[in-house]
């Protein structure tokens, strides 16, 4: 192997440097949410407990954080599955010229770009005017979508750029159907895809705070219901609840990925299966 | 986060005249098969992004009283927006935290990305070390601007450490809820907006370009301001579009590490919004948006995307 050039060292060191800047807030306010009950908000450690932790579980004098949570996750659920449905769909319309593609594409990068309070007031607004009740589950649904749906879109221009149409030839070849060539074989080859996007669509709704803030109504997602205690909470019970929802997200990220590499070596073997009765 | 233009991916166009009755068939069906696959992101966007940016746009020429708001055409609004000195020195606030996230993201993620790019040999090592770089987009902003508490704190951890080195005498109060947290707080969450694009980018150049530029005997550091850099331009000026927007639009994290003591525009908006101020939000949303696009038109002056791609 080729001799390391000096820079490598030094880029290696800003990596890690980098790594710790990172992580090293996360990693502290989890040691931190670990205090004794009688521990503040910085060093040193007042002993070690789980009091803040326990504390989480109890009933809450300010907040409704399970309640919160709960509503977080269904939400994430149902924009995952949007996203994932409507990218694909979009996709696939994208391969294609179609009337208005180019309009709608700029929109898409417009939803990527718009400051999220826009979208927050805007929405807001509007259903106001409409007379409508905001909800997290519609105006705070539709609002995240505006959020999620690029991520997911462009990830699925990123594979479609990549896929091979020799497949569809051949399926078409064969007499498969419109629908039958999407169902057998566009889907197979894009699912591991599908993952990414999956994992883009819970996650950015489970954490998404400024475009819910003006559109969730009068029950909070986890995200807004954690800002509201930034405010009035002064004790490390704010940090159990960070530690709790990060390893929560890690557990999710982590979920994903083992999925994603699973379905691909799944694959792999699958496709080096092939032929092997031939012999 | 690839970015693509929507000019890859579609299929030559024949104009009208050269086609038969069949292709042309052919195409009206296609045509209306993409429209309807593409028809529920059409809803959604057409209700949920254009609907409120043509509701900002109206509202803002509404007028208000103490408690509501009511349908007006009046531009006092904007007379109020434009007449305040608030709004300018606010403005110029919100350049210099984009400006200065720009720069120092920019600098962190290309050395970041670069480090990964040309520097890392295994493909396995590069996807690790490429994960562990994002995975903290997929966790909460707000919580880990919490997480800086602690460290930046009066009694925090790097008070306590320059105090212990005997660098300072007493705690430094600037650190946090201050313009410096402020940026840091940006540094933190958005590198990694840099971070991706770039990376994609640079994983595309051809890496005998860099060999035959060696070969003909550039330096290090000519090869990296003479291939590297320009062939990573159309990276950077994504990454770029995404934190300068990112930084112009945000209210949270100036409003979190400032302390409430720094004020952007996202935050004036903020403000008007808790005092029900609906239309005066609304006209400042406006200009918002009108700067943010501005700012992107001017940035895609410097790099043609689309012919970069």
């Amino acid at each position: 192997m080729e001799k390391r050039p000096l820079s490598f060292y030094a880029l290696a060191a800003v990596f890690g440097l980098f790594m710790l800047f990172l992580y090293g807030p996360t990693i502290t306010i989890a040691i931190l949410s670990f205090q004794g009950p009688r521990g503040g908000l910085t060093f040193p450690m007042n002993g070690v407990s789980t009091h803040w932790f326990v504390d989480l579980f109890e009933q809450q004098a300010v907040g409704d954080i399970w309640g919160s949570f709960g509503r977080s996750f269904t939400l994430g659920l149902i924009v995952m599955v949007t996203t994932v449905v409507f990218s694909v769909m979009g996709g696939l319309a994208f391969r294609k010229r179609f009337p208005g593609s180019t309009l709608l594409f700029y929109l898409v990068i417009t939803s990527l770009i718009i400051p999220s309070i826009l979208v927050s007031l805007g929405v807001g607004l509007i259903f106001n005017r409409l007379g409508l009740d905001v909800h997290w589950a519609t105006s705070g649904l539709g609002a995240q979508l505006t959020w999620t749906l690029p991520f997911g879109l462009l990830i699925m221009f990123a594979v479609f750029n990549r896929f091979d149409k020799s497949y569809e030839e051949a399926a078409r070849d064969q007499g498969a159907s419109a629908w039958q060539t999407v169902r057998y074989v566009v889907l197979p080859i894009i699912a591991p895809s599908l993952i990414g996007v999956a994992l883009f669509g819970f996650t950015l709704s489970y954490d998404e705070f400024a475009r819910t803030l003006l559109t969730a109504g009068s029950y909070n997602t986890l995200p807004l219901e954690i800002f509201g205690m930034t405010t009035n909470v002064t004790t490390p019970v704010i940090y159990a609840l960070g530690t709790l929802t990060t390893a929560f997200s890690f557990l999710i990220v982590g979920a994903f990925l083992t999925f994603a590499i699973l379905a691909n070596r799944r694959r792999a073997r699958r496709v080096s299966d092939s032929g092997d009765g031939m012999v | 986060m690839t970015a693509i233009h929507e000019n890859d991916i579609v299929a030559p166009v024949k104009t009208g005249a050269t086609l038969s009755a069949d292709e042309r068939r052919l195409r009206v069906r296609t045509g209306l098969s993409g429209f309807l696959l593409a028809a529920p992101i059409w809803a959604v966007l057409a209700f949920f992004l254009v609907g409120p940016i043509v509701m900002i746009v109206v509202v803002s020429f509404w007028g208000a009283t103490e408690f509501s708001f009511y349908p007006d055409f009046n531009l006092e609004n904007y007379e109020f927006l434009f007449g305040s000195s608030v709004t300018y020195t606010v403005f110029l606030n919100t350049f210099k935290y984009a400006a200065l996230t720009w720069f120092f993201t920019l600098v962190i993620g290309f050395a970041v990305a670069y480090f990964l790019a040309f520097h890392v040999r295994s493909q396995t090592w590069q996807i690790a070390l490429f994960l562990l770089c994002t995975i903290p987009f997929w966790t909460s902003n707000i919580i880990r601007m919490i997480s800086w508490i602690p460290f930046l704190g009066r009694n925090g951890i790097a008070n306590s450490t320059l105090i212990s080195w005997g660098v300072i005498d007493e705690p430094l109060e600037w650190l946090l809820f201050s313009d410096f947290a402020v940026i840091l707080a940006f540094v933190h969450l958005y590198t990694l907006f840099m971070v991706v694009p770039i990376f994609n980018t640079m994983l595309r150049i051809d890496k005998s370009l860099i060999e035959a530029a060696r070969d003909a005997g550039a330096s290090g550091f000519q090869i990296l301001t003479n291939v590297i850099i320009p062939l990573t331009k159309p990276g950077i000026m994504i990454g770029s579009i995404f934190v300068v927007t990112l930084v112009m639009g945000d209210f949270i994290t100036v409003r979190f590490m400032s302390g409430s003591q720094s004020a952007n525009v996202g935050r004036l908006i903020s403000n008007d919004i808790g005092l029900l101020a609906y239309p005066s939000a609304s006209a400042t949303a406006v200009v918002l948006l009108a700067t943010v696009l501005l700012t992107i038109g001017i940035m895609l002056r410097f790099v043609d995307i689309r012919k970069e791609l």
